[in-house]
């Protein structure tokens, strides 16, 4: 094994003090980074919850619509000339829209109504721990998750509660369903969520669409769009990256946490650097000889960047373990902080990256360095 | 064993312009043949470093010519130098320059290291030469735990354990007594004998002429005379190199 990762180690462990601030620097970077983007992430998965647990092939919403709660109206005769195009085979309504949730005495809270097609597979609630979706077929049943039970004052399946001064009772319980916005999602039957948010029964503000086997799915979407207007016809994944876009960027929100990584990258970078310069400064001359003994500045600059990447190896392993405690920490909050294995990766790689951007200053001085200066001293 | 090792032709060198131009070196004209200890000798500002470091291809002359074992370093770039420092010259250095966080065995095998020799052979080149320096009971220990001679051996054996055709000493025994100091240039005088190699010693200290073939004298810059004598300590009671130094060490150290 060559010497320069034993001369980089040392180097590295002789002033621990330095070492450690070097480390901590990185961590929290690192984990500044990782908490924002988990953030991120975890805040694109809620937005698109619902469309993402949805099996369909195509949702229709109205023109104006940017995300799922959007205020969207549709007539419920559209469903018929959508049925009429080649290559439908079937179209569930669906309702979204907000109300208000009584709480025993008399306070009322905002959730979002989920209007449910269970006959035609529209927007059926899952991850049920309790109960069955199917109990959505009974009149003035709804399905909440079992998170929202104490804001919404239920104790669990069986227990009242009353959405627009209609009574309802809690038919099954969820895991895991929440909504990013403060208003917890409750799923109901369709028919049964337009008038919990004052819908006329000639209208709805979804629908979903399942193709016949070996349908192309932009053709029938083009088909549809020239047969009907004031629609938009979207694949999921268009209707999942325009809801996400719209929250994360047009609101700023996305920004914000982007803009956060990105701080927590420049923090970090700066630190390592700073650390390896001060460090390199002390071994100047040990860099020097290394020079006037005729090292090729491969060699020289594979120390400095072994130290570099030294400080990635160790401070990304801290950083790692933090942000995996605190993904255990947020997993059942309001907002989780979701770090995907691909994640991980990619941070690994950004902390390598930042750990040799910062060895730049380092590298440039050692380049610098005249081997003549040893004689000197 | 009169091989030429680093001839330099009418070497000047200055620094800065205009009225802030210092002639650091004028003229100098020196050949370092293989088997020889020359001393160069000067006053403080006299040049002797100037040209220690243009000798040791660390610093381009202004003018005149340097050939190292046949090449000439007219021209050369930074990373040509570095590769004739690597395989042609050693260096020991006044205040030794041995790497702290290295320990005195690693310390010498970086000098093979750094030119790609790694691995078993390289282990034991490094043994034989800290041996051969009398450092074999040290070579776990870190250059803060030895004595200044001590590590001043350390740095010699760095610098001949690659096998190179001179050895470039900046003033060896400035920062030692005069026990370690007498020890250090028996060591060099004995690798210019027994090796072949050139060894050029820089000082201002005339107690080291007695280990000289040829004494060079440097003032303001010009080589003012060169005198040829004979070493006056007897190296040559043995054949081998290793039993050489050791038995100088031993000679010297029944004197102490």
């Amino acid at each position: 094994m060559s010497l320069v990762i034993t001369l980089a180690l040392r180097n590295l462990l002789q002033d621990r003090l330095r070492f450690i601030a070097s480390l901590m620097g990185i961590v929290v970077s690192v984990v500044l980074v990782m908490v924002q983007m988990g953030l991120y992430f975890g805040f694109s998965g809620m937005i698109s919850t619902i469309i993402d647990h949805t099996s369909t092939d195509l949702w229709i919403v109205s023109s104006g619509a940017k995300y799922f709660e959007d205020l969207s109206v549709l007539g419920t005769g559209m469903r018929n000339r959508i049925l009429a195009i080649d290559g439908v085979s079937e179209v569930a309504p669906g309702i979204v829209g907000f109300s208000a949730w009584s709480l025993p005495g008399g306070v009322m809270t905002s959730v979002i109504v989920v209007g449910t097609d269970i006959a035609h597979g529209g927007l059926i609630p899952w991850n049920v721990v309790e109960g069955t979706a199917q109990s959505l077929t009974t009149p003035g049943t709804v399905v909440i998750d079992r998170s929202y039970s104490d804001q919404l004052g239920v104790s669990g399946v069986g227990a009242i509660g009353q959405i627009r001064g209609q009574p309802v009772t809690v038919g099954a319980l969820t895991d895991g369903i929440r909504s990013f916005m403060t208003a917890p999602y409750v799923f109901a039957d369709v028919d049964d969520a337009r008038s919990y948010v004052g819908l006329p029964a000639s209208f709805t503000s979804h629908f979903v669409i399942r193709l016949k086997p070996g349908a192309d799915i932009e053709r029938t979407r083009q088909n549809i769009l020239s047969s009907i207007s004031g629609i938009q016809a979207l694949t999921p994944d268009q209707f999942r990256q325009q809801s996400r876009s719209f929250w994360l960027f047009r609101t700023g929100a996305g920004a914000a946490l982007v803009a956060g990584a990105l701080l927590g990258f420049i923090v970090g970078t700066v630190i390592v650097a700073q650390t390896l310069y001060s460090s390199t400064k002390d071994h100047l001359y040990e860099f020097a000889t290394l020079r006037a003994m005729g090292a090729s500045d491969s060699y020289i600059y594979q120390v400095i960047i072994s130290q570099a990447l030294f400080n990635a190896l160790i401070g990304f392993a801290i950083a790692a373990l933090i942000g995996l405690t605190i993904v255990h920490l947020t997993a059942k909050g309001a907002l989780q902080v979701v770090i995907s294995p691909s994640l991980i990766v990619e941070l690994f790689g950004l902390t390598v990256v930042m750990c040799i951007v910062s060895a730049i200053a380092a590298i440039f001085r050692v380049v610098r360095v005249d081997p003549a200066i040893v004689l000197t001293r | 064993m009169t091989e030429p090792i680093i001839e330099a032709a009418n070497v000047s060198k200055s620094f800065g312009s205009g009225p802030a131009r210092v002639q650091a070196l004028k003229d100098a004209s020196l050949t370092l043949n293989g088997g020889e200890l020359t001393v160069l000798m000067g006053p403080s500002g006299s040049g002797k470093t100037t040209f220690l470091s243009i000798l040791g291809c660390m610093l381009a002359p202004t003018g005149g010519t340097v050939r190292v074992c046949g090449t000439s370093t007219s021209g050369a770039r930074p990373a040509e130098l570095a590769e004739i420092r690597r395989h042609h010259i050693g260096f020991v250095f006044q205040s030794y320059h041995l790497f702290s966080t290295l320990t005195v065995i690693e310390n010498v095998l970086l000098a093979l290291d750094l030119r790609g020799d790694r691995g078993p052979k390289a282990l034991a080149k490094t043994k034989e030469i800290l041996a051969s320096v009398g450092l074999t009971s040290k070579m776990s220990s870190f250059p803060g735990q030895l004595s200044g001679g001590e590590q001043q051996r350390v740095a010699i054996a760095r610098a001949v354990v690659a096998d190179p055709s001179a050895i470039l000493a900046d003033e060896p025994t400035a920062a030692l007594d005069s026990v370690n100091g007498h020890a250090t240039m028996t060591i060099l005088s004995a690798i210019a004998k027994e090796r072949g190699r050139a060894v050029l010693v820089v000082t201002h200290d005339p107690r080291l002429f007695e280990f000289a073939n040829r004494i060079v004298h440097i003032e303001d810059g010009s080589l003012m005379r060169e005198e040829f004598t004979v070493p006056k300590v007897n190296l040559m009671r043995s054949s081998g190199v290793e039993r050489t130094r050791k038995d100088a060490l031993l000679e010297y150290d029944s004197q102490k």
